[in-house]
C-alpha cells in the first residue's frame, strides 16, 4: 500500500502505524459468488490492533457481505480469513429489528447469549450513556438509544475488535456526531480496534485511521485527510451539503482523489476491465 | 365425577406445562403454520404405528421428525416460499394419513378421537407418556433456552457470539414433534397448535420479559384446560374444543386489557 503523502499541509498525522503489531484479522483474496452474481472479488483486508477502519461504498457494494466473511458467518467462495488466536469480536449488525411479539427488556437483550453479572451490564450501559434504560422494554427505545444499547452489548464481550455495521442507522442527525465520538472514545480508552461500515463519512473522518472504498473490489484505500473539518469546506458546502455528498478525499493507487458516496466509485482498478452494475 | 376428571385434568396440566414455554417460541418465531403441519402429519404416524404394531406415539414421533427434516431440506429451494411449502406438506400429510387409515379398516381406529381429541379416555399409560415426555422436553428446552432465544432475536448475531444455530433449530423442531405426539390425545391433531399458541398469545400483553411470558403461558394453559374440562363435564360438550374455547376466552380478555392500556 503506497503511503506517500502528496499534500502534507491538511493531513493530520496518522494515529497508528498499520504495521505495528500482528494484525487482528487478515483476509486475502476474498471472493464471494452467489449463483451468477459476484458479490466480492479479490478483496484483501487487514486490521491492526487499535486501528479504526471505515468501510464505505455504494449500496450493493458488498460491505455487509465482507463483514459476514470476516466474522465467519459466511464461507467465501475463494480466499482465506485469518484471525489472531483467541480473537474476541463484538458485533453490532445492520438494521436489527426486534419483533414486538417478543417482550424484551434492555437488561435481557444485554445477556442474550451469555450470562453476565448485573454490575457489568450496568457498567457497559453507563459507558454508552444509557444506564437509565436498563429495565426499559427494547421497543420503547429511540433509534439512538437502541444503537447505544447494542454498542454496550458489544462492549460487554470485552472485544479486541468491534465490528459495527452502520452504527448510526435510525439515529437523529443531531445525535450522530455524539455517537461517533463515543465510538472513537472506545478505541482511545480501551485500545480496541474498530471496523465500521458507514455512509456518513464526514462524521467519522476525524477518528478514522484508514478508509476502504469497496465496490465488489477494493477500489481504493488510504488515510482520510482533514477536509471535512477544514473551515473552507464547511463554508463552501455547509454541514447539510457535506452530509448529502459525503465528500472526502484520500490517496488511492494513482494518487488521485475519490469518491462520492452516492455514486459508484470511479476508481476501479484499470486492470479489472469490466464495469459491474450496482 | 371428580375422580373421573382427575386423570384427564392431570394430562391437560402436563400438556400446559410443556406447551406454554414451547408455544411462546412458536409465537416468537412465527411458526404457527409449521406446528400445524407437524400436527397434521401425526395421523399418518398413528396409522403407521398401528400397521407396524408400534406404539402410536412412537409412530407419530417418527413421522413428525421425518417431516421436519424434509421441511428443513426443502426450505433451501429458492422458488418455493415457506408458507406454500408448509401448505403442501400439511395437507399432503393429512391426506396421506387418511388414505393410509382406509387401508386398515380391519382395525378399529377412533378417527374422531385422533382428530379432535378424547381427553376423557386418557389412561395411566398416556399420563406416563405425557409426564415422562414432558419432563424430557422441558429439560432440553431449558438447556437450549438462551441460544434459542438469541437466534430468535437475530441469527447472525447469535452465530457471531458462538451459538450453533443449525443444531439448536433442529433440536427445537424435534421438541415440537415430541409435544405433538404427547398432546394429540388431549385436543386432537387438528387443534393441537391452538393449545400451543393461544395461551402464549394470551400471555403476551401481560409480560415484560420472555421468561415471564413463558410462565404466564403455562398459567393460561392450565386455566384453559381446567375451564374447558369443567365446561365439558357440566354441559356435556366435546372436551378438546371446549379447552380451545376457554383459551380463546383468556386471549380475548388479554386483548381487551391490552387495548385499555393503549398498546
Amino acid at each position: 500500500m503506497p503511503t506517500e503523502l502528496t499534500s502534507a499541509i491538511d493531513l493530520p498525522p496518522p494515529r497508528t502505524t498499520g504495521a505495528a503489531g500482528e494484525p487482528l484479522i487478515q483476509a486475502r483474496g476474498i471472493r464471494v459468488a452467489m449463483g451468477d452474481d459476484l458479490l466480492l472479488d479479490q478483496v484483501d483486508l487487514w486490521i491492526a490492533p487499535g486501528e479504526i477502519v471505515t468501510l464505505i461504498g455504494p449500496n450493493g457494494a458488498g460491505k455487509t457481505t465482507l463483514l459476514k466473511v470476516l466474522l465467519g458467518l459466511l464461507q467465501p467462495t475463494a480466499g482465506s480469513v485469518q484471525r489472531r488466536a483467541g480473537l474476541r469480536v463484538g458485533y453490532v449488525p445492520q438494521r436489527l429489528v426486534i419483533d414486538p411479539v417478543l417482550p424484551l427488556p434492555v437488561a435481557r437483550l444485554m445477556t442474550l447469549t451469555h450470562r453476565e453479572p448485573l454490575a457489568r451490564v450496568r457498567q457497559a450501559l453507563a459507558e454508552t450513556g444509557v444506564e437509565h434504560r436498563l429495565q426499559a422494554p427494547v421497543h420503547g427505545l429511540s433509534g439512538g438509544e437502541f444503537q447505544r444499547v447494542m454498542l454496550a452489548r458489544a462492549i460487554l464481550r470485552k472485544p479486541d475488535l468491534l465490528v459495527l455495521d452502520e452504527p448510526v442507522q435510525g439515529v437523529d442527525v443531531s445525535a450522530e456526531t455524539a455517537l461517533y465520538q463515543l465510538i472513537a472514545g472506545l478505541r482511545d480508552r480501551h485500545g480496541w480496534s474498530i471496523l465500521l461500515v458507514s455512509h456518513d463519512l464526514h462524521l467519522v473522518m476525524e477518528s478514522t485511521d484508514r478508509v476502504i472504498c469497496l465496490n465488489r473490489r477494493i477500489c481504493c484505500e488510504g488515510q482520510p485527510d482533514g477536509v471535512s473539518r477544514h473551515p473552507e469546506f464547511t463554508k463552501l458546502f455547509g454541514p447539510h451539503a457535506s452530509r448529502t455528498l459525503a465528500l472526502y478525499s484520500h490517496h488511492n493507487h494513482q494518487g488521485e482523489y475519490c469518491c462520492r458516496e452516492d455514486e459508484p466509485c470511479p476508481h476501479r482498478g484499470s486492470a479489472t476491465g469490466e464495469e459491474g452494475a450496482t | 365425577m371428580g375422580d373421573l376428571l382427575l386423570l384427564p385434568w392431570l394430562a391437560g396440566v402436563g400438556v400446559a406445562l410443556v406447551g406454554g414455554p414451547l408455544g411462546c417460541f412458536i409465537v416468537w418465531r412465527r411458526m404457527a403454520y409449521f406446528g400445524d403441519t407437524m400436527a397434521h402429519s401425526a395421523l399418518l404416524g398413528v396409522t403407521l404405528g398401528v400397521l407396524l404394531e408400534l406404539n402410536p406415539t412412537l409412530g407419530v414421533l417418527l413421522v413428525c421428525t421425518t417431516l421436519a427434516l424434509i421441511l428443513l431440506l426443502l426450505t433451501r429451494c429458492p422458488w418455493l416460499s415457506s408458507d406454500t411449502l408448509l401448505g403442501i406438506l400439511s395437507h399432503g400429510a393429512l391426506s396421506l394419513g387418511l388414505v393410509a387409515l382406509a387401508f386398515v379398516t380391519g382395525l378399529r381406529v377412533d378417527l374422531m378421537g385422533y382428530l379432535f381429541g378424547d381427553v376423557l379416555a386418557v389412561d395411566g399409560m398416556d399420563l406416563a407418556w405425557i409426564f415422562g415426555g414432558g419432563a424430557l422436553v422441558l429439560g432440553v428446552l431449558g438447556l437450549i433456552w438462551r441460544p434459542l432465544l438469541a437466534l430468535t432475536v437475530h441469527e447472525d448475531l447469535a452465530r457471531a457470539e458462538g451459538v450453533r444455530v443449525g443444531a439448536v433449530k433442529l433440536v427445537f423442531m424435534l421438541l415440537i414433534a415430541l409435544v405433538i405426539a404427547m398432546a394429540m390425545k388431549i385436543v386432537g391433531i387438528l387443534l393441537i397448535t391452538s393449545l400451543l399458541i393461544i395461551p402464549a398469545a394470551a400471555a403476551r400483553p401481560l409480560a415484560a420479559a420472555p421468561e415471564r411470558m413463558a410462565l404466564l403461558a403455562i398459567a393460561m394453559g392450565i386455566l384453559a384446560v381446567s375451564g374447558g374440562l369443567l365446561a365439558s363435564a357440566v354441559w356435556d360438550i366435546p372436551s378438546g374444543p371446549a379447552m380451545v374455547m376457554a383459551a380463546m376466552g383468556l386471549f380475548m380478555a388479554g386483548l381487551a386489557r391490552s387495548r385499555r392500556k393503549g398498546y
